[in-house]
C-alpha cells in the first residue's frame, strides 16, 4: 500500500486536532438544547413560561370574596378587575391572612382615571379635583364597588362641566339644558340608562330661529328656506357656542 | 501533557498525536453526556403546572392583541401592572409598555408625549383651546411576523415562538444592543439590572396557561384585548371582524401582530 506523501501527512494533523478541538469546544459551549426547536435554546422557552405570576385574575378574588365580586358585576366598575386598585394578588392567594392586599382609601387613586383630562374620550365620567369636594376622600360618598352619584346633581354642570362653562360665555347663557335635551329624571342617578334627548332636525332650531317664530325679538332670524337648507343646524353652530364657530355665519 | 525545554520536535509532535487520539475517542463520550444532559434538562418543571404545559401545543396559537384607541382614558394601569407582573426597575426610563398622549394642534404640528410611560398621569401641557383633538395610544411589542430583531441578533437570543411570540432567553443574550437599534416601534431596552435586553413577551409565562397578559387583565375600559387569532371564539377573531383596524409603520413589512381599532393617521 502506498503511503500518503509526507508533506500531505503533515499537513492533515494540524487539521485533525483543529477540527477535533473545535468539535470538543462546541460541545461544551454551546448549550445542549441550543437548535431543538430553530435557532435558539429551546430551555429558554420552558424558563419564560415558568416566570412567576404576580396577577392572579378575578375568579381567584371570586374563590372567596363573592359577594363583592357579585356587587361590582352589577355597577359601572364590572370591567374593572380587583386587581385594578388592590394591586397584583398572588402573594395574599398564597398565604391570604399574612399579606392583605391594599385598599386606597384616600384622594389620590381615584383620580387616576376619573380626574379631567381633554385627552380622554368623551362620555368617561370625570371630575375638576380642585372643585369637586376639596378635602374629602372619594370612599366617603362613592362606594368604589358600587360607584354611583351619592344624590341625584341638581344641575347639569356637577357632571358636563366642559359644556356647562362653555355655554356660560355664549349667548345661549340663559337657554337650560332641558330646553333642548328632554331628561328623564333617572338620568340624574343613572346616567347611561337613562339618555336624554338631543334634537333631531332643522326644525328645532327654527322653533326660535326662523323669521315667523314666535320668541324674543333680539334673537337673531334666519330664512328656513334658503339658510343652508341640506344642512342640520350644528353642522356649521356648535349649540353650546353659537356664535364664534369658524365656518359659520359668513 | 507536560512540555519540557529540551522537548524533540518529534516527541513533540508524538504527544500532541497522542492527545488528538485520545480525544477522539472520548468525543462520542462527552457527546452522549451532553445528550443525556439535554434529556433532563427538558424536564425543566418540576411544579404540578409542568403537566399542563407539557399538554400545551404552541402550533396550536397564534397571539395577537388588539387596543380599541376610543376607550383607553390614559390611567397608565397597564404600564403600571407591567412593570410588577415582569419586574421591570421602576425607574422611568424602562417599559415593556407605555401610553402616548398625542395632541394634534390647530396650527399643523403635532405633540406626543409620555412622561413616566403615563404611570404618573399626563399633566396639562397646551392651552386646550389650540389642539384640534387629542387622544391616547398605548404602545408595546408588536410581536411582528417579520420581526427584524430576531434577524440582527448574533447569538440566537432573541427567537420567536410557534405561537408567534418574539421572546428573550436572558441567560443567552449578550448585551450588544443590535436588537434595540433595529427595533422599528422602540419596544427595547436594555436591563439595567440584568445587562440584558428585555421587552414585552405579550405575558408568556399568563398566556401559556390561559390567562389574559397583566395589561389587558387590569385595563380597567377594555381598551386592551387579548386573544387567539387561531380560535373562533376569541375577542380577537371579533375585533379584526367588526372593526377597521390598522397596524404602526404598515410599510415596514414587519406585520404586527398588535392591532389598533380606530388609529389616528398621524400616529406612527
Amino acid at each position: 500500500m502506498k503511503r500518503f506523501p509526507n508533506q500531505i501527512i503533515r499537513l492533515i494533523i494540524p487539521f485533525v486536532i483543529i477540527i477535533a478541538g473545535l468539535l470538543i469546544a462546541k460541545k461544551f459551549l454551546v448549550p445542549a438544547s441550543f437548535g431543538k426547536l430553530g435557532h435558539f435554546r429551546a430551555d429558554a422557552l420552558g424558563e419564560a413560561m415558568s416566570k412567576p405570576i404576580h396577577y392572579v385574575g378575578q375568579q381567584a378574588c371570586a374563590d372567596c370574596h363573592d359577594e363583592i365580586v357579585k356587587k361590582k358585576a352589577a355597577s359601572y366598575h364590572k370591567g374593572v378587575a380587583c386587581e385594578v386598585c388592590h394591586g397584583p394578588g398572588s402573594a395574599h392567594v398564597d398565604s391570604p391572612t399574612e399579606n392583605k392586599p391594599p385598599a386606597p382609601r384616600d384622594r389620590g387613586f381615584c383620580p387616576v382615571c376619573h380626574s379631567y383630562n381633554p385627552s380622554r374620550p368623551t362620555g368617561f365620567p370625570q371630575i375638576v379635583t380642585v372643585t369637586h369636594n376639596p378635602g374629602k376622600a372619594c370612599i366617603s360618598c362613592h362606594n368604589a364597588h358600587d360607584p354611583v352619584p351619592p344624590h341625584a346633581p341638581e344641575q347639569c354642570g356637577a357632571c358636563h362641566g366642559d359644556i356647562a362653562r362653555t355655554k356660560m360665555a355664549s349667548p345661549h347663557v340663559d337657554v337650560p339644558c332641558t330646553v333642548c335635551h328632554e331628561t328623564p329624571t333617572e338620568h340624574r342617578m343613572n346616567p347611561r340608562m337613562y339618555v336624554p334627548t338631543i334634537p333631531a332636525n332643522r326644525e328645532f332650531c327654527g322653533k326660535c330661529h326662523a323669521k315667523d317664530a314666535q320668541s324674543a325679538k333680539e334673537i337673531p332670524r334666519i330664512d328656513m328656506g334658503t339658510h343652508g337648507e341640506r344642512y342640520v343646524c350644528w353642522e356649521c353652530h356648535y349649540p353650546h357656542l353659537p356664535q364664534v364657530y369658524n365656518g359659520a355665519a359668513k | 501533557m507536560k512540555i519540557s525545554e529540551n522537548l524533540s520536535r518529534r516527541e513533540f509532535m508524538t504527544r500532541i498525536l497522542d492527545f488528538a487520539k485520545k480525544a477522539l475517542i472520548a468525543l462520542p463520550f462527552v457527546s452522549g453526556f451532553g445528550a443525556v444532559k439535554a434529556f433532563t434538562g427538558g424536564a425543566f418543571l418540576k411544579t404540578a403546572e409542568a403537566k399542563e404545559l407539557v399538554a400545551y401545543d404552541p402550533s396550536q396559537h397564534l397571539y395577537a392583541m388588539g387596543v380599541y384607541i376610543d376607550r383607553c382614558i390614559g390611567c397608565g394601569m397597564c404600564a403600571r401592572a407591567c412593570k410588577k407582573e415582569n419586574n421591570v426597575p421602576q425607574e422611568p426610563f424602562y417599559f415593556r409598555t407605555w401610553v402616548e398622549r398625542y395632541q394634534i394642534l390647530k396650527e399643523d404640528k403635532t405633540i406626543v408625549d409620555s412622561p413616566n410611560g403615563g404611570i404618573d398621569g399626563f399633566p396639562e401641557t397646551t392651552n386646550k383651546a389650540d389642539v384640534l383633538r387629542s387622544f391616547f395610544v398605548p404602545k408595546l411589542c408588536n410581536q411582528c411576523k417579520n420581526p427584524p430583531c430576531v434577524q440582527v441578533c448574533p447569538v440566537g437570543a432573541t427567537y420567536k415562538t410557534k405561537d408567534g411570540v418574539i421572546l428573550i432567553d436572558d441567560k443567552y443574550c449578550i448585551g450588544c444592543r443590535y436588537c434595540i437599534q433595529a427595533c422599528p416601534y422602540g419596544a427595547r431596552y436594555l436591563n439595567p439590572v440584568t445587562k440584558t435586553a428585555d421587552k414585552c413577551t405579550f405575558c408568556y409565562h399568563r398566556v401559556v396557561k390561559g390567562m389574559k397578559p397583566a395589561c389587558v387583565e387590569v385595563c380597567p375600559t377594555q381598551a386592551r384585548v387579548f386573544g387567539d387569532l387561531k380560535s373562533e371564539s376569541s375577542p380577537m377573531v371579533r375585533l379584526e371582524r367588526m372593526n377597521k383596524i390598522r397596524v404602526l409603520k404598515p410599510d415596514l413589512n414587519t406585520e404586527p401582530k398588535v392591532y389598533y381599532v380606530d388609529l389616528d393617521g398621524e400616529v406612527s
